[in-house]
């Protein structure tokens, strides 16, 4: 079981009161009408899934009900940081660069 | 290829079982091969196989990084079934599901497949609809599929708890006689055989690292045993398909996560069916060892570790305790996770891609060991024509672009 650091609440949490919420850092299309279908699938559907480190957007479900960043590794589960939405990441791995 | 019947049992036994022979071979990689498996699990041995039997290409190679079926192929919880909502999908289930009924025979291996049907069951007015409305679609897809009223299923089940009192009472259930189960094993086991025989070379111990291409067409790939030629390169990486992506460039719309199984301490029997809620979100089959096996759902998050959170397994036993009160004091023997690659519609991907020769059987989710034979014999016809088979046509990756997607979400049994 993950013990997670909310941003917010400043305060370490049992997993069971966060939910998983995907890849972070994937921002909204600002001109919807001028996408490709391409472009479209690839904001809605296609993703990193990286075997390694992962920047990941969690709820504070049970708790602050905030969404906040994570950066985790995929293979080991090690939580390397969580930081608040808006924030970059401090932690990333060099060859993956940053979305 | 030595012919396993009982009679060879029997004349083996006169020499102490001391000389059956290798079941297949450890060969050194050729150079050059016509097509190159990643992975060697059920599904890329199953390609192999139909490969060389049905489309006459028997330079082939499967590339296992670890053993032989040592992946989700050893993890799942064996249960076999067709009963699919959408046309596309029941059509391609129901393909595997029939060549199930003749896999043993036609690998003269012993796969243990047994049609001991799958209850689905229902709890609220909105299941009931749902398996009303999924019964018809199957059987308007020729798939055999009943309606049982909570008499019949507490019939057929009785230690099941259909009372009223019950925390989420079962109001009914879906049944198809002809799913059930097999050993997992053996089908990685049967197929990797039945493949050697025809002249597959299986590669184990071997990781790919790399992807070779040339002019936007494959040329080989980069193993820890060095480079080797190929023809065409077919990924069935299952959770690590992202990974193989990765080394061309390429993005899939695939998340991988944690899916967790247990098995109980040996029984005597007690349960001779499969019964799955989808709405309390547990499953549990008894294996002709005596073990209770019972999968869980996912994780929620992205992980290749092999292993899930706690409180998931606490969740599933929570539910199948809630469904079966017998069970309450049975001790757990094994927990484990697989990696299952998720797709955003719940369906497979078996497509070609944009790079010549390169192709995808991944996205299986949570739901890849009963299409084991058929996934593998579309997918063969698909690297063999360069073409997707008919029934492997609605599955291409395009699908995610066009929006044709094909939503089984929670419109099968259970969400797997």
């Amino acid at each position: 079981m993950l013990h997670i650091h909310c941003p917010y609440c400043e305060e370490m949490r049992e997993e069971e009161e966060f939910s998983p919420a995907g890849q972070a850092h994937i921002q909204r299309p600002l001109n919807p009408e001028e996408l490709s279908d391409e472009q479209w699938a690839r904001y809605l559907f296609f993703r990193k899934n990286p075997r390694g480190l992962h920047h990941e957007l969690w709820l504070h479900a049970h708790g602050c009900r905030k969404y906040f960043n994570m950066t985790r590794n995929s293979v080991t589960y090690q939580i390397m940081e969580t930081y608040k939405m808006g924030a970059k990441p401090s932690i990333t791995a060099s060859e993956e660069g940053q979305s | 290829m030595q012919q396993y019947s009982g009679f060879g049992l029997l004349k083996h036994s006169l020499s102490y079982h001391e000389n059956w022979q290798r079941v297949w071979s450890n060969p050194t990689p050729k150079k050059h091969y016509d097509v190159v498996i990643i992975g060697g699990g059920g599904h890329g041995l199953a390609t192999a196989y139909y490969l060389a039997k049905e489309h006459g290409i028997t330079n082939i190679a499967v590339i296992e990084k670890g053993y032989l079926g040592g992946g989700n192929t050893a993890r799942n919880t064996t249960i076999v079934r067709s009963n699919y909502l959408w046309d596309e999908a029941s059509h391609l289930y129901e393909h595997s599901l029939k060549l199930w009924e003749g896999l043993a025979q036609e690998l003269n291996y012993n796969l243990m497949f047994s049609q001991r049907g799958v209850l689905n069951l229902g709890h609220t007015l909105q299941d009931m609809r749902d398996i009303e409305r999924r019964v018809n679609a199957n059987r308007l897809n020729g798939i055999d599929g009943e309606v049982l009223t909570t008499a019949q299923v507490q019939e057929m089940v009785p230690i099941l708890d259909c009372s009223k009192g019950a925390r989420y009472p079962v109001m009914g259930a879906s049944w198809q006689a002809r799913a059930g189960t097999a050993r997992h094993d053996a089908v990685a086991w049967g197929y990797a055989r039945a493949a050697d025989a025809l002249g597959v070379d299986l590669l184990q111990q071997t990781e790919v690292t790399g992807i070779r291409r040339k002019d936007g067409a494959v040329e080989g790939v980069e193993t820890t045993r060095g480079f080797i030629s190929a023809g065409k390169v077919a990924c069935v990486a299952a959770g690590n398909s992202s990974v193989i992506a990765k080394m061309v460039g390429m993005e899939l719309p695939l998340e991988s996560h944690p899916l967790q199984a247990m098995v109980s301490e040996p029984l005597k029997p007690i349960l001779d069916t499969v019964v799955m809620s989808n709405h309390v979100h547990g499953y549990v089959s008894q294996s002709d060892k005596g073990d209770l096996v019972i999968g869980a759902g996912i994780d929620g998050y992205v992980g290749y570790g092999q292993r899930g959170s706690f409180n998931v397994v606490e969740h599933t036993i929570a539910a199948i305790i809630e469904m079966f009160p017998i069970f309450s004091r049975v001790r757990l023997n094994r927990a484990w996770g697989g990696i299952v690659d998720t797709c955003p519609d719940a369906c497979p991907i078996i497509s070609k891609t944009h790079i010549k020769g390169l192709y995808f059987n991944c996205g299986w989710g949570t739901g890849g060991f009963k299409a084991t034979p058929g996934a593998g014999h579309v997918f063969a016809h698909t690297i063999a024509h360069d073409d997707p088979h008919p029934l492997a046509k609605p599955f291409s990756i395009d699908r995610f672009t066009s929006g044709e997607l094909i939503d089984e979400h929670g419109a099968a049994g259970v969400a797997h």
